[in-house]
């Protein structure tokens, strides 16, 4: 039991910060333009695919560096010449571009890698056992990539806390017009910012894309996940996404590993009309627990956790 | 006076008498069962379209209330059958636009406190937690292989059981006549009104005491509804349900019908069905890689015409009324080389890379395009395809501010001849 809270925890943890390193840059880029980036955690899937096929020729730390940058080099491209172009046809095409985009990006993924997963390893340089506790041993990569995101987290906070760059940001998250009208270049710092929130999921995928598994779906399947992070966290609020991220990481991880089920609790004799309900086991609930949260979450706190914004 | 209710009956006259000739101009199997299909896929991107275009509300998961609907009914279609009740087919339809009803009231109590794109992260949450229970609640949406039924074992309906497909069409087209009348009467009723007032602004709709929640809400109800009935009459056309009909993919593919037809106008997401439908039958069979059309074409709509076909096809048809159609003529002569090969660079491309990642490996690079017969590994056709979509993308800069004159031209005459 103990065995199982510690590295649950551990590993909720990883996959709250992984979360987060998503989540971060797509509240960060809905507060301020106002878009919600669908193509978001295809940027993610990309991130995997390029890490990818770049470790694969140059091996695994190039590919560390080279391919996020990629990544947010395509997101910037995205943001200049086809988000600029439809702003002016309102917020709803926005999303739509972007979501024709993940779409897009999903199939070419396909035709270029195929639809199976592909076969993206750890390292041999971090293919180790990290420490042994209670006879569980926890890999290195793991530790690796919970470092990473803490890294990360540390160096976006630093930005936008300490630079001028993050105190532009940080004030054009809640008066954007006014930033504009204080001569900013705001299409410029548009850009940077969608082009670093893809880079920072580019990273997500790089460093992730070993651990789980890198196929055309993970961006279909991951995406959702991330609207609710952002939902619950509270729109525009990068605490809140924080939180949200952590809660719904630790969540997650905690039900994979609950075997309970009414059965179990009840008896094996199901009510009538109940047959189903009654075997699912915590663990099979896992899947649903986010939208579960997001749906909890919008009748009792629809501002979310720390948002203060309405929309 | 006759005359004005004749003029206004006229399109509705001429809607019906389509539906019933159709299977005249289109006699063939595959022919039927392609338009049973857009029967019932009218009926969903409408009903799409009653939160897209008339209250502006964006869902991502339109599909539950057309899968859930489908799932009631096909299983009160066992029940009835199992039970032999006297209930015939064309009835059914009916169930599934009440458990549309039913689950859209229930989804929409949640969903519809907010507008805008909270609404729309709503609706692809909640999408996601009825398509993510689908693999739980196994006994009620029937796992991976879905549940089946059998039409023909209701209770015949005036002799008919329903077994030809033909019969099938004309249940199907008098269910999509009798909604497209009943949701184009919605768009006129108050209600319907203060529908577009709350999607063009909300708080002035609050300022004339109507609460923009409650009209969002019954608007999501309606929409609902004949979701409902569409899956309801989807269940009878292909006697299986699955977890797939109410996913992310369909919910997609309403989103692309709507938008591609044009949600501006109450008749576009009528074009959009039958376009989309179209394609989606007849690119599966010619290319697999269908769906990458569906997304590019689907990109181009948002990015160049986001009115869609609708909005492109009433601005001609403004300038074609008052006469000044040919003036485009020239304009449009120009551009139509350049457009067809670009768009022929483009296929080539597309067509050409995936069969070099995706089929190369098992049957070769060898492949036949446009009934030529290629190398996808050599150079020349790559060469072709390149500089087709160049010549095109290069000729449509240099003439596209000739069109742009031409319809200058036009606007301006359109404008005077308003004025006066």
């Amino acid at each position: 039991m103990l065995q199982l809270v510690i590295f649950s925890t551990l590993n909720g943890v990883l996959y709250g910060m992984l979360l987060f390193m998503m989540a971060s840059g797509l509240t960060l880029i809905f507060s301020m333009m106002g878009v919600l980036n669908f193509a978001h955690a295809s940027f993610y899937m990309l991130g995997a695919y390029f890490g990818f096929e770049i470790s694969r020729r140059l091996g695994f730390w190039p590919s560390f560096f080279v391919a996020p940058l990629l990544v947010g080099a395509l997101g910037a491209l995205v943001e200049r010449y086809g988000l600029r172009r439809v702003h002016k046809f309102g917020h709803v095409s926005e999303l739509l571009f972007t979501f024709g985009l993940a779409f897009i990006i999903e199939e070419l993924t396909q035709m270029f890698w195929g639809k199976l997963p592909v076969d993206y390893r750890v390292p041999p340089s971090l293919d180790f056992v990290a420490f042994r506790l209670l006879d569980t041993t926890y890999p290195a990569y793991r530790m690796f990539m919970l470092l990473t995101a803490i890294a990360m987290f540390v160096f976006l906070l630093a930005i936008l806390t300490r630079t001028r760059i993050g105190l532009i940001v940080q004030a054009a998250l809640t008066h954007p017009d006014t930033v504009a009208m204080l001569g900013h270049n705001v299409p410029r710092i548009f850009m940077i910012v969608f082009g670093v929130g893809a880079a920072l999921a580019g990273l997500a995928g790089v460093i992730a894309g070993p651990a789980l598994v890198t196929q055309p779906s993970m961006a279909s399947s991951l995406g959702p996940i991330l609207f609710v992070v952002i939902v619950v966290g509270g729109l525009g609020s990068l605490q809140g996404a924080f939180f949200a991220s952590l809660l719904i990481g630790v969540v997650q991880t905690f039900a994979v590993a609950m075997n309970y089920s009414l059965a179990e609790a009840f008896g094996a004799n199901a009510p009538p009309l109940l047959g189903d309900l009654w075997q699912v086991t915590i663990a099979q609930l896992a899947p649903i627990i986010p939208y579960a949260l997001l749906v909890l979450m919008l009748i009792l706190r629809p501002t979310g956790l720390m948002g203060t914004r309405e929309t | 006076m006759t005359s004005t209710i004749l003029r206004a009956l006229s399109p509705w006259l001429l809607l019906a008498l389509l539906f019933a000739l159709a299977p005249q101009a289109f006699p063939s199997a595959s022919a039927l069962t392609m338009m049973s299909v857009m029967g019932v896929m009218i009926i969903f991107a409408l009903s799409y379209n009653i939160l897209l275009g008339q209250t502006g509300l964006l869902s991502f998961g339109h599909a539950v209330y057309y899968g859930l609907g489908g799932f009631v009914t096909i299983h009160a279609m066992n029940a009835i059958i199992h039970a032999k009740l006297n209930l015939p087919a064309p009835f059914l339809p009916l169930i599934g636009g009440l458990a549309g009803l039913a689950f859209g009231a229930l989804f929409g109590l949640v969903s519809t406190k907010r507008a805008g794109i909270v609404f729309s992260m709503i609706s692809l949450g909640l999408g996601e937690l009825v398509s993510s229970s689908s693999f739980i609640l196994r006994s009620f949406f029937g796992g991976e292989e879905g549940i089946t039924t059998n039409r023909t074992k209701l209770a015949p309906f005036f002799g008919h059981k329903f077994g030809p497909q033909i019969e099938v069409y004309y249940l199907v087209a008098v269910w999509c006549f009798v909604c497209i009348v009943a949701m184009y009467a919605l768009t006129r009723t108050p209600f319907g009104r203060m529908c577009n007032a709350v999607r063009d602004n909300p708080e002035r709709a609050e300022f004339i005491g109507y609460s923009p929640r409650m009209l969002r809400f019954i608007s999501f109800c309606f929409a609902a509804f004949f979701a409902g009935v569409a899956g309801g009459l989807a269940v009878l056309n292909f006697e299986i349900m699955n977890a797939q009909q109410l996913g992310a993919q369909q919910s997609s593919l309403v989103l692309v019908m709507a938008y591609v037809g044009g949600a501006g106008f109450f008749f576009g997401p009528i074009i959009g069905a039958v376009i989309m439908t179209f394609l989606q039958i007849t690119l599966s069979d010619l290319t697999s890689a269908w769906q990458l059309y569906f997304g590019l074409l689907f990109i181009a709509v948002v990015l160049y015409a986001p009115g869609g076909v609708a909005g492109w096809l009433m601005l001609h048809a403004e300038a074609a009324r008052r006469g000044e159609l040919w003036r485009l003529a020239p304009a449009y002569a120009l551009i139509a080389p350049a457009f067809a090969a670009g768009l022929i660079g483009a296929v080539m491309i597309v067509e050409l890379a995936h069969h070099l990642f995706d089929q190369a490996l098992d049957e070769g690079s060898a492949m036949r395009l446009f009934g030529v017969d290629v190398d996808a590994a050599s150079m020349a056709p790559w060469l072709v395809a390149l500089l087709l979509l160049g010549a095109g993308i290069g000729l449509g800069r240099l003439l596209w501010p000739r069109v742009g004159d031409a319809w200058g031209v036009v606007a301006a005459r359109l404008n005077r001849a308003a004025a006066a």
